[in-house]
């Protein structure tokens, strides 16, 4: 063989035609203005990142909580120029490349989630609580986050000034995941979503100023559970490529309808085997429901509500769950309404163990944030409730829900932040013992979220749950309505039981005091209250446009 | 050889790695069990993507890499603070928030 064919087999000539191929290859098109809210709040989160390298410590906090509340606003502005320029009824599409889907639903909850993201971000910012510390404010997060607790390089950390302002953009990388969580149209930009929301938060678990032990333990579990759960969606979702030989909604939608076109051989062998399909379902579904905490994979919820930083606790509370329900509502209602026969009856389980098993376990609870982490997984089960009507008015009614909800949640938890003690938030229900008579107005808050979560007329609750559990009976699911009102008397007990605690028992004398916090989380508390009275006086609107929203584009 | 056998390999490697996090009590070796189990998803990525004849499945193989690269950096910090301050990295010893 010649020099010249050897040399041949590993270099080309300048014009031949692969680099003509090459050169023809269409650049991917990406619609920045449909996607504009989750580039706002990646991009913030990424200069966040440049600001905690460039900018000087003292102004940090500062800087950070600007950039992430600018960020958070400008993205709901962009959410809500989207949906009223129609990309959420008429214009819905799909986007970067059949990667997103920029229709109602995944409008709908992106805003809820920016909204519920920006009042949450005033309680990480709120530094008025704690005592000060040699003359420095000091937020809910350790002062240096590597240092050993109660070691000497902890306490220079603390007389140094030192805050842990990487929350911020920790918080604003969540966020984007978050966002783009309900709105992922393949299962791969699901997977990596699902990872750019979930790593963020473990790191946040961990921060907390106060108990950190308690703190690092929870970012410990959630974690290795967090991983392992996350293992068992990659595994599905390659057992589900390889049954549809894609991984895009549409087409595995199409596959498992039987109403996909040109069927190759290899696809032909695939399509056959429903082994692959069932066992890839069940360990997606099951990786989601792990995030919404619904019973049997809800073992992290207590522990982990428990131990994070209060402020952190209500965040992803309220913003994972709205993420995760709009996921699992995606895959649940456009790739997989072909198997609906086969996933109603084991999410019907699913959804009457966790009603019950949330409702029942809360009441043994002595702390009151493992209380609403029960509660929590209580109302997991009443949203698959609404999940499982399988019903345009299913999908409004989850999101209406998910709103209402996610409010309350991190109302609750703000408040929770103020009731205080030497060893930080008094958060042992005992010590909670006649705070009515000591502080009525911030009881008397609590207690409004507390009959929210309860499901009392009025508020929000009540007609999140009213129509969650009106489309579940129309949708055939009566039996779980029945379940579901059963487990809301349960869950009502043990909300009451703390209001009357709070009223109507006496004070202790060593009992906690009420930090005055600033207008940070004022306005949290305040944003928490207003929807949840409004929403419960006039729902209407709301359900309305949950209403035109619950529209999933394919 | 026929991909169906690689397919059995990634499911074995996926179950040894699930019961090791299941009977493990050390956090490092906890994690290490989930990275065996993020690369048997690899494998059988990339042997469906064999069967299948298109390069989807490849990509998400490169893609896992890097979540699972992510997923150290944070990890070993996490489990690297907890042992720090309790000078064990046993998931048994980590009990505080037991009722």
């Amino acid at each position: 063989m010649s020099a010249a064919a050897v040399h041949s087999l590993w270099t080309t000539a300048a014009t031949s035609p692969l680099k003509e191929q090459i050169s023809k290859i269409d650049a991917p098109k990406i619609e920045y203005g449909q996607l504009s809210p989750t580039l706002i709040v990646i991009g913030a989160a990424v200069l966040g990142v440049l600001v905690e390298a460039f900018v000087p410590r003292k102004s940090r906090y500062y800087v950070q909580v600007f950039l992430a509340v600018v960020a958070l606003a400008a993205a709901f502005a962009a959410v809500v120029g989207l949906a009223a320029g129609g990309d959420g009824t008429t214009k819905a599409h799909i986007a970067a490349m059949g990667a997103i889907a920029v229709d109602g639903p995944a409008l709908f909850l992106q805003g809820v989630i920016l909204l519920t993201g920006l009042v949450a971000i005033f309680t990480f910012a709120e530094r008025r609580l704690d005592p000060e510390a040699h003359g420095n404010r000091v937020d809910s997060f350790a002062a240096q986050a590597a240092s050993v607790p109660g070691s000497d390089s902890e306490k220079a950390a603390v007389k140094a000034g030192f805050t842990t302002t990487e929350v911020f953009p920790l918080a604003l990388f969540a966020i984007g995941g978050m966002l783009v969580f309900p709105s992922a149209n393949d299962l791969l930009t699901l997977f990596i979503a699902l990872e750019v929301f979930s790593l963020p938060l473990y790191l946040l678990c961990a921060v907390a100023r106060r108990k950190r032990l308690m703190s690092q333990e929870a970012a410990v579990k959630y974690f290795l559970l967090g991983a392992f759960a996350s293992a068992f969606t990659l595994f599905g979702i390659a057992l589900l490529y390889g049954y549809a030989g894609s991984v895009s909604y549409a087409t595995i939608a199409d596959v498992v309808d039987g109403s996909i076109q040109n069927i190759d051989p290899a696809l032909a062998d695939t399509m056959g085997n429903d082994a692959l399909l069932l066992i890839g379902v069940a360990m997606v579904v099951m990786g989601l429901l792990f995030k919404v905490g619904a019973v049997p994979f809800h073992m992290w919820t207590p522990d982990v509500y428990q131990g994070a930083p209060t402020p952190v606790t209500g965040f992803m509370a309220a913003a994972t769950k709205v993420a995760a329900f709009g996921a699992l509502l995606r895959l649940l209602y456009v790739v997989l309404p072909g198997l609906r026969w086969d996933w109603r009856p084991v999410m019907w389980a699913i959804a009457i163990i966790t009603m019950l098993g949330g409702a029942i376990v809360a009441i043994t609870q002595t702390d009151i944030k493992r209380l609403l982490a029960y509660s929590s997984i209580a109302h997991a089960g009443f949203i698959l409730a609404g999940v499982i009507a399988t019903t345009p008015d299913g999908i409004s009614a989850v999101l209406f829900y998910l709103g209402a909800y996610s409010f309350v949640t991190v109302g609750a938890f703000a408040v929770v932040t103020l009731v205080r003690d030497a060893g930080g938030e008094a958060t042992h229900l005992s010590k909670w013992a006649g705070l009515g008579r000591r502080s009525p107005l911030v009881a008397a808050v609590f207690a409004v979220f507390l009959l929210a979560f309860a499901g009392i007329p009025l508020t929000s609750g009540f007609a999140g749950k009213f129509a969650v559990f009106k489309a579940a009976a129309e949708g055939g699911a009566g039996a779980l309505v029945v379940v579901g009102v059963i487990s809301s008397a349960i869950a009502a007990f043990f909300y009451i039981r703390v209001i009357v605690l709070m009223f109507f028992s006496e004070p202790k004398a060593d009992g906690p005091t009420v930090a005055v916090p600033s207008p940070l989380t004022m306005t949290t508390i305040a944003v928490g209250v207003a929807v949840t009275v409004v929403l419960g006086l006039a729902p209407q609107y709301f359900l309305d446009l949950a209403n035109q929203a619950s529209v999933f584009v394919r | 050889m026929n991909p169906v056998n690689y397919l059995y390999l990634a499911a074995l490697l996926f179950t040894i790695g699930a019961t090791g996090v299941l009977i493990r009590r050390n956090a490092i070796v906890l994690f290490m069990c989930v990275e065996l189990m993020l690369n048997a998803c690899n494998l059988a990525f990339v042997a469906f993507s064999r069967m299948h004849g298109n390069l989807d499945g490849q990509i998400i193989a490169f893609f896992t890499m890097v979540v699972a690269a992510a997923e150290v950096v944070v990890g070993l910090a996490i489990i690297v603070s907890l042992f720090r301050s309790r000078h064990s990295a046993s998931v048994d010893d980590a009990s505080l928030m037991k009722l």
